[in-house]
C-alpha cells in the first residue's frame, strides 16, 4: 500500500464520519422537529399533563435543540441510546439481542445473492441469447419487480405450506435449545460449540427467509455479472487466454470474473442497504425475532430512542459495509483509486 | 399530436420491442381499472367498511373471482380500488419529489464550489439510509395517514433525482450552448430552467415512469408494515398483510392483492425499459 491509497482511504473514512454526522443530524431532526410533543405521542392521549411533563424532563425536551443535540451526540459516543419507552430496558441491550437475527439474516441472503447471482451471471454471459440468458433475464426482472414481502409470501405458501419442505416460522424448532451465545448468530455459534442438529435446524429455518431477502439482488446481481462478464471476455487477455487453450473453467474463473466482479461488488453495497430495510418485510412474514421487528414495534409504539437508536445501528452498519465493498474494490484493481467511485458519479 | 407520436420514429422503435408493448398494455390496463374503479369493479360499494358475513372467507367463484375476505367483501373490487390509491400515491410521491431533487440537483451541478458541497452531502446522508427504514423512521413520528405516507415516500426518493440532475447539469454545463447564453448576459434562472433543465427531461421522465412503479412498491411496503395507509381504505399492500395472517387456507386474500402489484410495478418496469432504449437510440 502507497502512501496515496493509504491517504484515500483516510479520506474515504473522513467522508464517511461526516455523513455519520449528517445521518445522526438528520435523524435527531426527524425525531424532534416534526409537529407534535414526543413524550405525548409516546404516552398516548390518556396520559396526564404531570406525566407527559415528567417525560419530557427525562428525554431533555425542554432545553434548546442545539444543546439536546449536543446532549444526544455525547451519550451516543459513550455506548448510550437511552432507555426503550417501550420494553423499559437501555435501547442498546435491546438492539444487542435483537440485531444478531437479521445480521444472520441479512448474511445468508447476502451470501445466496453471491452464490447464486455470480454463477448464474457467468453462465449467462457464456452462452448469450440462449435458453439460460433468457432466464436470467427473466429471474432478474422478476426479482426487481417483486416486492420483497411478495416472495416471503409466495415462499412461505409454496415451500412451507405445500411442499412442506422447510418450517413456516422462526429461527428453531420448537423444544430445539438456543446454542450458547459467542456470536449471536445461531447457525455460526452452533457450529463453533459442535451441536449438528441445531446447526441443521436453524439452517433450515433460515433458507425461506434469506432467499425471500436475496431475491432482488439475486436478478441484480445476475444481471450486472452477465454485463461485465460480457464484456471482459471480449479483451485482450481473455482472448490471449482463449488463444492459449486453456481450459474453459480456468478462463472463466481467472481472467473473466476478477475484473468482471468489480462493478458486482459496488452494486453489493447498495444492495445491502436494499436487504437491510427489505429485512423488515421478511422478519415480518416469517415471524423472525430481529432489529426489524424490534424497530416495527417501536414505530407502533412511537418509542422515540428506539426509533432513533435502530435507525442510527442500521446506518451505521451500511457505511461500514460499503466502506468495505470500497476497500475489497481497491484490493481487486489496484487501478482504481479509491475515489474514482466519486468521481464517476 | 397523438397521431405525430405514433408516427415518429420512436414509436417505430418501441413497437418492435415486444416486452416495451407488454408494460404499455399492462399500464394502460391499470390506470384505466384505477381511473374507472366505480364503473369496472363487479361491487364498488366493497371498497369502504362493507360487511357481509355471510359471505366472508370465500375462495374464488364466479361471482368472485379473486374470492372474498374475511367480512365478505370482494377481493377483487378491493384490488381495483386499490390501484386507484397506489397510482395517485406514486403521481404526488413523484410530483413532490422530481422537482425538490431536480432543482437541488441542477443547483448544485451549475453552481459547483460551497453549494455543489452542501447539496450533495446532504444528498449522501440521505441515501446512506436504506430507503426503507428512513421513510419509516419518518412514519414512525406521524399519524399513518395516506399524505403522511406520501411525505415520507417523497422524502427518501428526491436525492435520487437530485443525483440524476446533478450529473447532468454538470456535463450540460461545461457544452457551447450554455456558455453562449452565459456570453450574452442570459440571467442564472434563464439558463437554468430554459437552457439546461429542457436537456435533462428525457432522462428525467424516462426515470419517472421506471419510478411511478417502484413508489408504488414501496408504498405498498409500508402499508404491509401496517405503517401506510389505514383501513377501511383498499391498499394493496395492507391486503397482503390481512391475507398473509390466514396463510394457507384463505390463500386468495394475499395472493391476488400481491399479484396485483407485481403486475403494476412490472408494467411501469417495462414500459421505462423500453422508453429509455428509444431515448438512447434517438440521441
Amino acid at each position: 500500500m502507497g502512501p496515496s491509497l493509504l491517504t484515500s482511504i483516510a479520506r474515504r473514512l473522513w467522508m464517511s464520519l461526516l455523513v455519520l454526522i449528517g445521518v445522526s443530524m438528520l435523524i435527531f431532526c426527524i425525531a424532534r422537529v416534526i409537529p407534535g410533543d414526543p413524550a405525548r405521542i409516546a404516552l398516548g392521549p390518556n396520559a396526564t399533563q404531570e406525566q407527559v411533563d415528567l417525560l419530557r424532563e427525562r428525554l431533555h425536551l425542554n432545553d434548546p435543540l442545539p444543546v439536546q443535540y449536543a446532549e444526544f451526540v455525547r451519550e451516543s459516543l459513550q455506548g448510550d441510546l437511552g432507555m426503550s419507552l417501550y420494553t423499559n430496558r437501555p435501547v442498546v441491550t435491546d438492539i444487542a439481542d435483537f440485531l444478531p437475527a437479521t445480521l444472520e439474516l441479512v448474511l445468508f441472503a447476502g451470501l445466496l445473492m453471491v452464490a447464486i447471482g455470480v454463477p448464474l451471471g457467468v453462465l449467462a454471459a457464456r452462452h448469450r441469447d440462449g435458453w439460460i440468458d433468457n432466464l436470467v433475464r427473466i429471474i432478474a426482472l422478476a426479482g426487481v419487480v417483486t416486492p420483497t414481502f411478495v416472495w416471503a409470501v409466495f415462499l412461505m405458501l409454496g415451500f412451507a405450506f405445500f411442499l412442506e419442505w422447510f418450517p413456516v416460522a422462526g429461527r428453531l424448532s420448537e423444544g430445539m435449545a438456543a446454542p450458547p451465545t459467542i456470536t449471536g448468530l445461531y447457525t455460526l455459534d452452533a457450529l463453533i460449540t459442535g451441536r449438528f442438529a441445531t446447526f441443521a435446524d436453524a439452517v433450515t429455518h433460515i433458507v425461506l427467509p434469506a432467499t425471500a431477502l436475496a431475491m432482488t439482488g439475486i436478478g441484480q446481481t445476475a444481471r450486472l455479472t452477465r454485463a461485465s462478464v460480457a464484456e471482459t471476455y471480449d479483451t485482450p487477455h481473455v482472448q490471449m487466454a482463449e488463444a492459449y487453450g486453456y481450459p474453459e473453467r480456468r478462463i472463466a474463473s481467472r481472467y473473466a470474473l476478477r475484473p468482471a466482479m468489480i462493478p458486482t461488488l459496488t452494486i453489493l453495497g447498495l444492495d445491502f442497504a436494499a436487504m437491510l430495510g427489505n429485512a423488515f418485510l421478511v422478519e415480518a412474514v416469517f415471524a423472525w425475532p430481529g432489529l426489524a421487528r424490534y424497530g416495527v414495534q417501536a414505530i407502533l409504539h412511537k418509542d422515540l430512542n428506539a426509533i432513533v437508536g435502530t435507525v442510527l445501528v442500521i446506518s451505521a452498519f451500511f457505511l461500514i459495509v460499503n466502506i468495505l465493498v470500497d476497500l475489497t474494490v481497491a484490493w481487486l484493481n489496484p487501478r482504481i483509486r479509491l475515489d474514482s467511485r466519486r468521481a464517476a458519479r | 399530436m397523438i397521431a405525430a407520436v405514433f408516427r415518429s420514429r420512436g414509436w417505430y422503435k418501441f413497437r418492435r420491442n415486444p416486452l416495451s408493448m407488454v408494460g404499455l398494455v399492462l399500464v394502460a390496463l391499470v390506470v384505466l381499472m384505477a381511473v374507472l374503479a366505480p364503473l369496472v369493479a363487479p361491487y364498488p360499494e366493497h371498497a369502504g367498511a362493507f360487511v357481509d358475513f355471510v359471505n366472508a372467507s370465500q375462495p374464488p367463484s364466479w361471482a368472485n373471482p379473486f374470492g372474498t375476505d374475511l367480512v365478505g367483501r370482494d377481493v377483487l373490487s378491493r384490488v381495483i380500488f386499490g390501484y386507484q390509491i397506489s397510482l395517485l400515491l406514486g403521481v404526488v410521491v413523484l410530483g413532490i419529489a422530481v422537482p425538490i431533487g431536480v432543482g437541488l440537483g441542477l443547483a448544485a451541478g451549475y453552481f459547483g464550489g460551497a453549494v455543489d458541497y452542501v447539496i450533495m452531502r446532504v444528498v449522501d446522508v440521505f441515501l446512506s439510509i436504506p430507503p426503507l427504514v428512513l421513510a419509516m423512521a419518518i412514519m414512525g413520528f406521524l399519524e399513518p395517514t395516506l399524505t403522511n405516507g406520501m411525505m415520507a415516500v417523497a422524502a427518501m426518493w428526491w436525492p435520487w433525482y437530485a443525483r440524476l440532475a446533478y450529473n447532468m447539469a454538470r456535463s450540460e454545463s461545461r457544452e457551447g450552448y450554455v456558455l453562449a447564453a452565459e456570453v450574452i448576459g442570459a440571467s442564472t434562472p434563464h439558463i437554468l430552467i430554459r437552457e439546461i433543465l429542457p436537456n435533462c427531461l428525457p432522462a428525467v421522465f424516462t426515470k419517472i415512469t421506471l419510478d411511478l412503479g417502484f413508489v408504488i412498491l414501496i408504498a405498498s411496503s409500508l402499508s404491509f408494515l401496517g405503517l401506510g395507509v389505514q383501513p377501511p381504505t383498499p391498499d394493496l399492500g395492507s391486503m397482503v398483510a390481512e391475507g398473509a395472517r390466514y396463510l394457507p387456507d384463505n390463500w386468495w386474500m394475499a395472493v391476488f392483492p400481491a399479484l396485483a402489484i407485481l403486475v403494476a410495478v412490472l408494467g411501469f418496469n417495462l414500459l421505462g425499459d423500453g422508453l429509455r432504449d428509444v431515448m438512447d437510440t434517438d440521441r
